[in-house]
């Protein structure tokens, strides 16, 4: 570890990024300002292509800016490329250990790669391989491994050298919803063990609501809103979705619920929505009144906020819908994954 | 310069890895050069000097060998490219000249392996073993293979994971080198064109060297510029080698 620094573990300014192919000019991220203190705990929240693993990419000295600065653990990460790695952890989209190698020795020479003697890197790699729950595959060719055991490992060596800013690029993306979960627990308790910096992207909902104290939503390479979970969803009121037998009764309850004071009314057919503020608190009275005008539901579910709503009110787009457009085509994504 | 003798050291021992663990793999590689020696010695005529064909046929082989391991290892840093190890790599300490030369010293050690192979297969024939002169050709081709590993690993890093890309440009350059290079036919009576194709082809140089030395012969002229031919490619290769993967992101 390099000098100590007191200063905030990531600041960027005016931070952007273009590419050019084929003439066509993508403005992946545009203008990021942010500023995430010592021992954080973020998501980046956003649809795919949103910028979040250009950002990172950034972050971790992989491609300069375009224009703008950033700084990661004190070290300007173009001027100061070295330092930044020698800080950082770094876990990316793909498998950061080599298929054809054994998991232990990535860890080993991982460990040599951050200046660590031969004996510290054999003792922290003996120590991650326990800590990762990973004995029984450590000394197996990367290869056989399951994803979720790959993704235990891939995490393993970006904590080799104890780093005071780790990223992880979609760390949960291709596991199953179980590999998810014990994931998420992983990282929650690392980062209460090392107190490090924890900065990771994903297009879960669920995840950067269950992981995060601060999710960072980008769109189109912007920050559109930047809080805790909490705080960003109690902007917003509950969901209390209504069925009834016909769309004529949908539509007589929408016009009586439309008096509800602060709330939004959206009719489809036979459904109606009613977001309001402490919704599930007045569910009954609404039930009750509606009865009472003739036209009582005949189904009702009550949602709290989630992330996606959030998303939904700040672009108009539902997140989830935005993860079905179209993929990029095939040699994109390669010229992504090898870029 | 320590760095970067401990990266350099760190990133070959990772590349030589699979290799100790999985050492048929390295006789799989060289499959095509055994065939060919095994389908073209019994056709070699006898050479007008009255020596025995192999022991000119030999040399090319091994040359063959060298340069067809070499130029194939791009493809195991494209595996690495796709699959994101060669991207955490990027991102750790490691400098980026020790991330090419690393990987390009390691050729040495399966092109030696290979050599020991080919040589143990022929000697029980009609090939004379002089293990001085084989023991220096080794090191003629050692420069050799560290020069094509690391223009090989350029090619991958330039191809971006466009597979394709790599193959048809190695394919498409393999083959004429060992050609002009007089590695399968003597270059004697070529048309003009050819023989000056193959006088600016360094691989002619090393073949020229190895042959004399695998004869047991120390011609001077012969090996300095066997020598030179591969440190031609060795320098050109890291320069090469070194610019791409600096760039590489
Ligand atoms: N190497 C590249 N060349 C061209 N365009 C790129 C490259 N990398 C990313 N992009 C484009 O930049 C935008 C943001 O991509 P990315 O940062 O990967 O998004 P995310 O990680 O949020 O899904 C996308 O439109 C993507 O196609
Ligand atoms: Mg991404």
């Amino acid at each position: 570890m390099t000098t100590t620094h007191t200063g905030p573990a990531i600041v960027t300014r005016g931070l952007t990024r273009h590419f050019t192919s084929r003439k066509q000019t993508v403005e992946a991220v545009q203008g990021l300002d942010l500023e995430i203190g010592q021992g954080e705990l973020v998501a980046f929240l956003g649809p795919n292509g949103a910028g979040k693993s250009t950002t990172l990419r950034m972050l971790t000295t992989l491609i300069p800016p375009t224009s703008g600065t950033a700084s990661v653990a004190g070290h300007d990460v173009v001027t100061g490329q070295r330092d930044v790695r020698q800080a950082i952890g770094f876990v990316g989209q793909g498998n950061g250990a080599g298929h054809r190698q054994l998991g232990r020795d990535e860890l080993i020479s991982q460990g040599r790669a951050h200046g660590l003697s031969r004996a510290d890197a054999h003792r922290r790699a003996g120590e991650l391989i326990a800590d990762l729950d990973l004995e029984a595959v450590a000394d197996r060719k990367v290869s056989s491994l399951s994803g979720g055991q790959r993704r235990r490992l891939d995490i393993a060596m970006g904590l080799v050298h104890l780093p005071r800013v780790l990223f992880l690029d979609e760390p949960s993306t291709g596991l199953d919803p179980q590999n998810r979960i014990n994931l998420q627990e992983l990282i929650q308790r690392l980062h209460a063990e090392t107190g490090s910096t924890v900065v990771l992207t994903t297009h879960y909902l669920e995840e950067a609501d269950a992981l995060a104290g601060r999710v960072i939503v980008v769109d189109h390479g912007r920050v559109i809103a930047d809080d805790s979970a909490a705080r960003l969803k109690s902007g917003l009121g509950d969901l209390v979705r209504l069925g009834f037998g016909s769309a004529s009764d949908a539509a007589r309850a929408a016009g009586r619920l439309s008096r509800v004071p602060d709330s939004r009314v959206d009719t489809s057919a036979e459904t109606v929505d009613l977001r309001v503020k402490d919704g599930s608190a007045m569910v009954g009275e609404v039930l009750a009144d509606l009865a009472a005008d003739g036209v009582p539901p005949t189904r009702v579910e009550v949602a709290r906020p989630t992330l996606d709503d959030v998303f939904l009110d700040l672009t108009g787009r539902s997140l989830r819908e935005t993860q079905q457009t179209p993929e990029p085509t095939a040699t994109e994504i390669e010229s992504e994954v090898a870029a | 310069m320590t760095t970067f003798v401990a990266d350099t050291l760190n990133v070959m021992n990772r590349e030589l890895k699979p290799v100790w663990r999985e050492p048929m793999a390295v006789v799989f590689a060289m499959i095509q050069p055994l065939v060919f020696l095994g389908l073209f010695a019994p056709l070699l005529p006898e050479m007008a000097t009255g020596g025995s064909a192999l022991q000119w046929f030999v040399p090319g082989i091994v040359a063959m060998t060298a340069l067809m391991g070499a130029s194939f290892t791009g493809s195991n840093l494209m595996e690495e490219m796709q699959s994101g190890s060669h991207e955490r790599q990027l991102v750790s300490p490691l400098g980026r000249p020790a991330l090419l030369v690393g990987r390009a010293l390691k050729e040495v050690v399966p092109m030696l392996m290979q050599v020991a192979i080919i040589v143990a297969v022929v000697t029980p024939f009609s090939f004379d073993l002089h293990l001085g002169g084989v023991l220096a050709a080794a090191l003629v081709l050692s420069l050799f293979s560290i020069g094509v590993g690391a223009l090989s690993f350029a090619l991958a890093l330039a191809s971006k994971g466009q597979d394709w890309m790599f193959w048809t440009i190695q394919q498409t350059l393999l083959f004429p080198a060992l050609l002009t290079a007089g590695v399968l036919l003597p270059m004697d009576g070529a048309p003009q064109w050819l023989e000056i194709v193959s006088t600016l082809n360094p691989m002619t140089y090393v073949v020229d060297a190895v042959r004399a030395l695998f004869a047991g012969t120390y011609p001077a002229d012969v090996v300095a510029q066997g020598v030179a031919g591969a440190a031609v490619v060795a320098v050109i290769g890291l320069w090469v080698g070194v610019r791409a993967m600096r760039r590489s992101s």
